[in-house]
């Protein structure tokens, strides 16, 4: 898709708006973009959690165990800087090496830092044997409720509740 | 060029307008984030260890029973054309496809696809899991993917923090892991220009609106993906629960604004439908984007009963293979072919011409 504004260039930028109850979106080059004052995607645009990245660590108390930007994690070298940059973490270690910071940010991401959903089973583990027969179970009380099939979908309840 | 029949639906099945609510509701996706435990993720591993997530998470699949006899696709050793293809028909996202600015497709990028469910491999995550139904079936497609998750969990070791969840490359995923999509169709809010307070008032409900083709893509054709935002603090269910409440609200509120537009402007919005009709029944050249918006326009004039004997799976069957790189492989040219809209207007009268009749 060639840019809106010169129509030479590739478009590489995306801009919805909502002007006036209106929803409109603007393709752009690169360079029409900076123009019209849009961050390129080499900068924020980039990573959706720009000003989240940029703000991270700024705030906080000089007396928490903050890693430092050039602190490196153990795993895979990865620091906070590249993180910033990139949008991205380097590895899971990262999640217990920068954990302040991070908990940090999940909470203004989220709204939470606490998971809540289905927990990993570990492999061939019974939990995970039951995670697979009661996904079954739902599924087949699904379609018994949809055939209106009461019956069977009150046994398949019965199965669920002594299985969970 | 890759041969898509392999599939036993031709990975098209979400298109049957099967499902329910298909009139407004294209379909439903579920994608579940999962890295493997151990290992650096995606922005930061090697060519080497890439193919080794790639032999390791396919060994699971096999073992598995939902992906025992899926289709393998490699991105990595695909032509372009394939892997817009793959893209177009919303196998793969633009970044595996390497469809993206840079146009690069990383080494190792793949996909593995078998009826509704499939798994991205070598994505912003290790695993993407993933389920794409037709029409609003947030359940159904969801009962799938867990299942699925349950099956290689089994057999592979995922990274999982006991208070943060299944982590992930980027924050915004982490916890579930879990983002679901429904792709809607909402030509009634755009019309009576409500569509900009309904699409901020899911904002502050914590949903969030992406175009047709997912992550960074325009809105076309007033199709809307409406999906959560956030993956941590709330249990699968819960997420899916309240995306669900408010697509069905959505979904009322277009019905309502139909029903407005039939009752103030029923003339203007008669002509509206059938003047879209009658150019992608008559016109010789069309662009993918005219296409879309014709597309949109006999969508609403079928929905709200004004156009008969069009098949709402007719509509989606065009909108699918009217797109550049289904259209250019159909047609043995180049997407970039300079004669693409002229055999793009060919294409859907012909379409329309033997499934709809002489009429109108």
């Amino acid at each position: 898709m060639s840019c809106d504004q010169c129509r030479e260039r590739e478009a590489v930028i995306h801009l919805t708006q909502i002007v006036n109850e209106q929803v409109t979106t603007l393709h752009l080059c690169e360079r029409c973009a900076a123009e019209k004052g849009v961050e390129s995607p080499s900068g924020v645009v980039k990573t959706p959690l720009g000003s989240f990245l940029a703000a991270m660590g700024k705030n906080l108390p000089e007396t928490e165990p903050t890693p430092r930007s050039s602190e490196t994690c153990n795993r895979c070298g990865g620091s906070l800087q590249d993180f910033r940059e990139s949008g991205r973490l380097g590895c899971p270690e990262c999640y217990r090496w920068f954990e302040v910071p991070i908990r940090d940010l999940l909470r203004r991401l989220h709204g939470s830092t606490h998971h809540v959903g289905e927990r990993y089973a570990e492999q061939g583990s019974a939990p995970a044997e039951v995670r697979i027969e009661s996904a079954d179970l739902r599924e087949q009380l699904r379609l018994a409720v949809e055939t209106e099939n009461f019956e069977l979908a009150a046994e398949l309840r019965d199965r669920l509740r002594v299985l969970e | 060029m890759i041969d898509l029949s392999l599939l036993a639906d031709g990975g098209v099945g979400w298109l049957d307008a099967s499902g329910p609510s298909s009139h407004l509701v294209l379909s439903t996706r579920i994608r579940l984030a999962r890295n493997l435990a151990g290992r650096v993720f995606q922005g930061r591993n090697s060519e080497t260890e890439r193919e080794d997530i790639l032999s390791v998470v396919e060994r699971a699949a096999r073992e598995s029973v939902l992906l025992r006899r899926a289709t393998k696709f490699r991105l990595d050793r695909l032509e372009r054309t394939d892997r817009q293809l793959l893209h177009e028909r919303h196998l793969v996202s633009k970044e595996l496809a390497g469809l993206d600015a840079d146009g690069r497709v990383r080494s190792g990028a793949s996909v593995l696809v078998q009826d509704r469910i499939g798994v991205m491999l070598n994505e912003e995550d290790h695993l993407r899991i993933q389920g794409l139904h037709s029409g609003f079936a947030l359940e159904a497609t969801y009962a799938e993917v867990d299942r699925l998750d349950a099956e290689l969990g089994q057999r592979l070791a995922f990274a999982f923090h006991p208070e943060f969840g299944y982590l992930t490359s980027c924050p915004t995923n982490v916890g579930t892991g879990l983002r679901a999509s429904v792709l809607i169709h909402l030509p009634g809010l755009v019309l009576t220009k409500e569509i900009s307070k309904v699409l901020q008032g899911l904002a502050q409900v914590g949903l969030t609106f992406r175009g047709l083709y997912g992550e960074g893509s325009e809105v076309v054709g007033n199709f809307f993906q409406l999906s959560n935002q956030t993956t941590l603090g709330s249990s699968e269910h819960e997420l899916l629960d309240h995306l669900g409440k408010m697509v069905r609200q959505v979904m009322d509120y277009e019905e309502q604004a139909r029903q407005v537009l039939l009752r103030d402007a029923p003339a203007i919005i008669e002509d509206k439908v059938w003047r879209a009709y009658g150019l992608l029944r008559y016109a010789r050249a069309l662009s993918f984007e005219e296409a879309m918006n014709l597309l949109s326009g006999v969508r609403l004039g079928v929905g709200v009963s004004l156009i008969p004997d069009v098949a709402m799976y007719t509509l989606n069957k065009l909108l699918v293979y009217t797109q550049p790189a289904h259209l250019a492989v159909a047609e043995g040219v180049a997407p970039t072919d300079a004669d693409l809209p002229i055999r793009r207007a060919r294409f859907v009268r012909k379409v329309l011409e033997s499934e709809v009749g002489r009429r109108g």
